[in-house]
């Protein structure tokens, strides 16, 4: 019974920190630059279709991590370059048509590409073996190196963040964005830089998930909404509470499903009301 | 009954016989068959998106039964018609009127998604046009929604359940619990793989669902291990049943608590599942080396139409075509027959690669379910789970039987 609830802990942990990696980015790029993107999932899709496509035709899975960065920033760039940039001051019913409009191109585009099959990504083969970690159930040693990998970003955003210069313009950015102005620091890089690193850690968790999670069509739909919770739980814009917020819904998600599935679906969302009964503006929010 | 009977022998009748037959089947007016028109044959079949491969599959192995009948069906020369459904339930009223309105069609046959062969199976009751569902699982069909002029060539979800429950019931497991996607068809296959297991004296103890089509299965596969059941057997599908089969082997589980299931758990998909997939049993109306000689002469037709290697989904359009060759070869190719077109095809013993069988009084295979075990990428029939069964029909009252 104990080891059972340990596994169920370490799941909702590993499930949580994947929900962080798309979370963070969401966060970011909400609370800095105001976009509500519900492209976001799209962007955690082509991550995997990214995995999927690599390892396919190099048989090098690991290959697809760094391009997925590179590949990311880069979509990133310019889609806020031509999109994102004129509709940062749009109203939000504007940017939730714009954002809805690329998550159907994304959508066609993967169909035009890759089919609408459903297709797994082998674990890469150094990886592709399992490891007892509680009571005789065993994880994979890929999904462990999956766990250290979203500890190390999570931990090196925070420091990001928290601790430097371009860190703490971000943090300005999304308290108050003219003040930032007036201090004669340039908004709109910061805007580009955010929107890139959100897109890369995007497809980036796209491609981490892809061996565990398989790749089909409308992949991202569901983690959109779950990091959309993870956002508005942790207070708009903290990198800070999106990660207590994602190792919360992650942990929430995994405890109902294990132990009430009956209330599988429901669960979430009644931790995510019950949080913002407690605190109105999220777990980090000031407002 | 006897009316049915004088219609279906239709040329040796008395003129009384006639009359009451004519009077008596729906009532319509009904206009002399033409037997040089050609039989509109409305085939609404997933041709692109995830299923593309099992609709061309059965539309393939369809064209071969009525080319081996001679490109007739009941006599007539035969017309396909081909509509892409694209397994979209959104999209499936409008293809059937399609087929109906524009393309009139005669007959139906259609299709793999049990969204969308439910627009058939209305529009099947409602106009009473013959219609054979080549693959679509959903026990409605023949169980509360049942009608005359609806046929199943292929399973119903709660058959091959029972089949594995069987099986593992007679190796002497006691307790076992099932896995699947929280949605009908996989609701619908728990109860089949409990009332299997209660048929041998076991019992179904747990079901664990996880949210379709979610792939994160980590939360239910930590349970097992508590469970204290001594197998789990799954209904999982395409990527769901690849992913799953990985994920079960990387637990650890395997080599404590077998794994087995519907057999769709391992069709199509034992080369991306590799050696996680090694050993597991499924139960299924087909498998892989059915020696029959009906069987091989099928593959091998098969094989020289296609190039491609026949499966299950072949194996149920073939069947398909040879329901309606046998249904129609009753009526003289009179599709609106309804009464006299389902007795024909009751009455007929359909000769299958899967092994010869009949159809029940809700119109549903009754059929062996062959137990098979995965091995170096084939599903290898290993015997018999459960010989001719038939789906309870429950709740089946067949208007105008």
């Amino acid at each position: 019974m104990l080891a059972g609830l340990l596994a169920q802990v370490l799941n909702g942990v590993q499930y949580g920190l994947l929900l962080f990696l798309i979370g963070s980015g969401l966060t970011l790029i909400f609370g800095v630059m105001g976009v509500i993107n519900l492209a976001h999932g799209s962007l955690f899709m082509i991550g995997a279709y990214l995995a999927f496509a690599v390892a396919g035709a190099t048989g090098q899975f690991w290959l697809a991590l760094p391009l997925a960065i590179i590949g990311g920033a880069a979509l990133g760039t310019v889609l806020e370059r031509l999109l994102f940039r004129r509709f940062r001051t749009r109203p939000h019913m504007d940017q939730v048509l714009l954002t809805f409009a690329l998550i159907l191109l994304f959508e066609e585009a993967r169909s035009a590409v890759f089919g609408n099959q459903f297709h797994s990504v082998a674990i890469p083969a150094g990886l592709d073996f399992s490891v007892p970690v509680v009571g005789g159930f065993r994880y994979s040693a890929y999904r462990l190196a999956v766990l250290a990998i979203c500890l190390a970003i999570a931990a090196g955003m925070v420091w990001l963040i928290e601790r430097t210069r371009i860190g703490s313009a971000i943090r300005a950015a999304a308290e108050n964005a003219a003040m930032l102005d007036l201090l004669g620091v340039d908004a709109t890089r910061i805007h580009r830089l955010v929107f890139a690193g959100g897109t890369a850690l995007a497809m980036l968790a796209g491609a981490l998930a892809a061996p565990l999670q398989s790749v089909y069509p409308g992949m991202g739909d569901g983690f959109l909404i779950l990091s959309f919770i993870v956002v508005v739980i942790g207070g708009l814009g903290s990198v800070a509470g999106a990660f207590w917020g994602a190792l919360l819904v992650g942990m929430t998600d995994t405890m109902a499903k294990a132990y009430v599935p009956q209330a599988g679906g429901i669960a979430v969302c009644a931790m995510m009301a019950a949080v913002l009964i407690w605190r109105p503006a999220g777990l980090s929010g000031r407002g | 009954m006897a009316v049915t009977q004088g219609d279906w022998a239709m040329g040796h009748i008395s003129r009384r016989a006639m009359l009451a037959g004519t009077a008596l089947t729906a009532g319509l007016a009904r206009p002399a068959i033409a037997r040089d028109v050609p039989l509109q044959v409305g085939t609404m079949l997933p041709f692109s998106g995830t299923y593309a491969a099992l609709g061309e599959n059965i539309f393939a192995a369809l064209e071969l039964a009525i080319a081996e009948n001679g490109g007739k069906l009941g006599g007539r020369p035969v017309a396909l018609i081909r509509l892409d459904d694209e397994s979209d339930p959104a999209k499936a009223p409008a293809n059937v009127n399609r087929l109906v309105e524009r393309d009139n069609a005669d007959v139906l046959v259609g299709t793999v998604h049990s969204g969308v062969v439910m627009a058939l199976v209305q529009a099947a009751r409602e106009h009473r046009i013959p219609l054979v569902i080549p693959n679509a699982g959903n026990v409605a069909a023949t169980r509360d929604l049942c009608a005359p002029s609806v046929f199943r060539s292929s399973f119903s979800n709660w058959q091959p359940a029972y089949g594995m429950g069987r099986a593992l019931a007679a190796r002497g497991v006691k307790q076992a619990a099932w896995v699947t996607w929280d949605y009908a068809a996989g609701h619908e296959s728990a109860d089949g793989f409990r009332d299997g297991l209660r048929a041998g004296g076991a019992e179904l103890t747990h079901t664990l669902t996880v949210p379709f089509p979610e792939t994160n299965f980590q939360p239910v596969l930590a349970q097992i291990g508590g469970l204290g059941v001594e197998a789990v057997g799954a209904f999982f599908a395409g990527g769901g049943a690849i992913q799953f089969v990985k994920d079960y082997a990387a637990s650890g589980l395997r080599d404590k608590i077998p794994l087995c299931g519907s057999g769709f758990l391992t069709e199509g998909v034992l080369k991306p599942q590799g050696a996680a997939a090694d050993g597991i049993q499924t139960a299924l109306h087909y498998g892989d080396g059915l020696d029959n000689p009906r069987n091989i002469a099928f593959r091998a037709a098969f094989k020289a139409k296609t190039g491609r290697d026949a499966d299950v989904y072949a194996v149920q359009g073939y069947d398909a075509g040879q329901m309606l060759a046998a249904g129609l070869a009753g009526t003289q190719g009179d599709p609106v027959a309804t009464q006299a077109l389902a007795a024909a095809i009751l009455a007929t013993r359909i000769d299958s690669p899967r092994g010869a069988f009949t159809l029940s009084p809700s119109h549903n295979p009754v059929q062996t379910i062959w137990l098979r075990e995965a091995k170096d990428g084939q599903n290898k029939v290993i015997g018999a789970a459960v010989k001719d069964l038939a789906d309870p029909g429950t709740g089946c009252k067949m208007a105008g039987a």
